[in-house]
């Protein structure tokens, strides 16, 4: 790692501590925050149980989906070498939230608050499956994502058909809620639960990092530097499984994190895919932890969803990349 | 990062298959430490699915390939990858990443290397493209990027490298420089294959040369056997020379036959 990656790595190390801050400072009603945090967890004084118990969950749990993202992102686009590929692609996201939509349909989803984030991850898991058997034995990175697009067009199909005959208002503000993602009610189950799916993602894909870096030349020569066979590309497509899947079945679908961070990244650390993993994982985990903070300082009757939020910073990223393109620089 | 010396590869009735046309049919030749050897024919002739087949890349349907006594399926791919470094004949990076960056790639079948920069640095030193270390490689030229993977074929010091019309988009003077890289290679005992379409540069650098016709293998052996008049005429329909001169062949062609 070089003088240069070693700053970057500090300066996002060191951000996030203040975002920490500024999150623990975001909510509606005001909190001594030195005094509560100093009072520590088994405090009952209001103060401490808000900050304890409401909002340092939510704030870390924004924080490790923000990475979860922010490292599929990165993998994502390492896999298959384009800088617009994002998780969503292979239907991690879809998988996963047609999982919960159909516990939220049949009204199922409270009878165990681990029911539905654990059904979530076995959609991703299923749907990264479906995606795999579908492109084929050796098949190559135009075929993987044919055969995601094709996996993502029916399970969105089977979302609308959902939504389409939702069996009440309830049930369909419920799965329209949650399908623009949201951190809201979100406690320690939640944050424990999504931890070990994210850091066996996080494992797993920090494991195929030179697969990555590899595949910069192309498929032929990663092959000829001892990284063909079967085993790579699946260790990266669970991976993305494991951490997307972890973090959309406690926080909702929340697009473009994956997509914008390594952009954002890529000036800062340069191209390797492989760098690229951890610094996106630190800057997701920034840009999300802020966009939430966003949406704890945004007054209105109704919260302000988190998805909504990363749409609104994603889509002015496209037309900034398009810019940027007709100037002739490099996307 | 431990140097193996030199080693053999060799090929045993090797057939590939792709649907029902047959790319390779039942070739089988040794390539030793200290040749340098060129594999020459007509487009199509299936020149660069030997080379794959060669390099692991592409598994053939049936026959083996043998890196000294060892089937190379036998071997583990990062292990094999050590043994023998290969350069396709397009090879395109996809993030502008440094140029000694991508020089770098070839160090990953080794791990962890600690003299990373030096072994870069040497490399680019050998394609004589020092000066290039620092560009983005989606900024360089064909002939420049060329040179770069080069370098990234060097790097990793495989006894056995093996490239794919390396040549291409080289101007004469980085061909010239390019082949002497490979002789030198070649005589510091390293097994060097080639895929080559300039007849003249295979006559005047190479130890030896496989000639290539519909997938099979017409001819094989010193450049003086394999670029007769005949054979040359018969595969290419050109007409052609092999001539002395100061005590090297000189390949000429003439007009279509």
């Amino acid at each position: 790692m070089s003088t240069r990656d070693k700053g970057i790595l500090w300066l996002l190390l060191a951000a996030l501590p203040v975002a920490l801050m500024l999150a623990l400072m975001s909510g509606p009603v005001s909190v001594n925050i030195v005094p509560a945090l100093l009072q520590g967890w088994h405090s009952d004084s209001s103060d401490a149980v808000i900050l304890w118990q409401l909002r340092m969950p939510r704030a870390l749990l924004a924080m490790l989906v923000g990475a979860a993202l922010g490292i599929g992102g990165a993998a994502m686009q390492g896999m298959l070498r384009n800088p617009l590929a994002e998780p969503a692609l292979l239907g991690v996201s879809s998988g996963a939230a047609l999982a919960a939509i159909l516990l939220l349909y049949y009204g199922l989803a409270w009878q165990s608050g681990w029911l539905l984030p654990v059904l979530a991850i076995a959609g991703a898991l299923l749907a990264v499956s479906c995606v795999w058997l579908l492109a084929g034995r050796g098949a190559s990175a135009s075929r993987l994502v044919l055969a995601g697009v094709a996996i993502n067009a029916f399970l969105s199909a089977l979302m609308a058909l959902a939504l389409n005959y939702a069996p009440s208002m309830f049930a369909m503000q419920e799965i329209v809620f949650w399908m623009l993602g949201s951190f809201a009610n979100r406690g320690w189950d939640q944050l424990l639960l999504a931890l070990p799916f994210i850091l066996i993602g996080a494992l797993l894909l920090y494991f195929s990092r030179n697969y990555l870096r590899s595949l910069s030349l192309g498929e032929e020569t990663a092959v000829s530097l001892g990284f063909g066979g079967r085993r790579y590309p699946l260790l990266v497509l669970f991976g993305i499984a494991f951490a997307v899947g972890g973090s959309v079945a406690v926080a909702g679908t929340i697009g473009f994190v994956g997509l914008v961070v390594p952009h954002l990244m890529r000036p800062l650390v340069g191209q390797d895919p492989g760098r690229l993993l951890w610094a996106s994982a630190l800057a997701g985990a920034l840009l999300l932890s802020l966009a939430d903070v966003l949406v704890l300082n945004v007054v209105g009757t109704q919260e302000l969803r988190i998805g909504a939020v990363t749409a609104f910073i994603g889509a002015p990223f496209f037309f900034w990349l398009i810019v940027s393109a007709r100037r002739g620089m490099a996307l | 990062m431990s140097a193996i010396k030199t080693e053999s590869i060799s090929c045993k009735q090797l057939t590939l298959q792709r649907g029902e046309r047959v790319v390779l049919e039942n070739i089988s030749a040794r390539f030793n430490p200290g040749e340098l050897t060129a594999v020459i024919g007509p487009n199509g002739a299936g020149k660069s699915s030997l080379l794959a087949c060669l390099a692991s890349v592409l598994a053939p349907s049936t026959g083996n390939v043998f890196i000294g006594d060892c089937d190379v399926s036998a071997l583990p791919a990062t292990r094999r990858a050590c043994h023998s470094a290969y350069l396709p004949q397009s090879e395109y990076p996809a993030w502008s990443m440094a140029a000694e960056d991508l020089v770098a790639l070839g160090l990953l079948p080794w791990g962890r290397v600690t003299d990373r920069a030096q072994r870069v640095l040497a490399a680019l030193q050998q394609v004589d493209a020092v000066q290039l270390a620092r560009r983005p490689v989606t900024e360089l030229s064909g002939g420049e990027l060329r040179r770069v993977q080069l370098a990234r074929l060097l790097v990793g010091d495989a006894p056995i490298l093996i490239a794919d019309e390396p040549g291409t988009a080289l101007d004469i003077r980085h061909q010239l420089q390019l082949m002497q890289t490979f002789r030198a290679q070649a005589d510091a005992g390293k097994t060097v294959i080639l895929a080559l379409h300039d007849l003249p540069l295979a006559a005047r650098y190479c130890d030896r040369i496989l000639l290539l016709q519909n997938g099979r293998l017409r001819a094989q052996g010193t450049p003086e056997d394999v670029l007769t008049q005949g054979q040359i005429g018969d595969v290419y329909g050109v007409r052609s020379e092999l001539r002395w001169r100061e005590g090297r062949p000189e390949f000429v062609t003439g007009d279509l036959l």
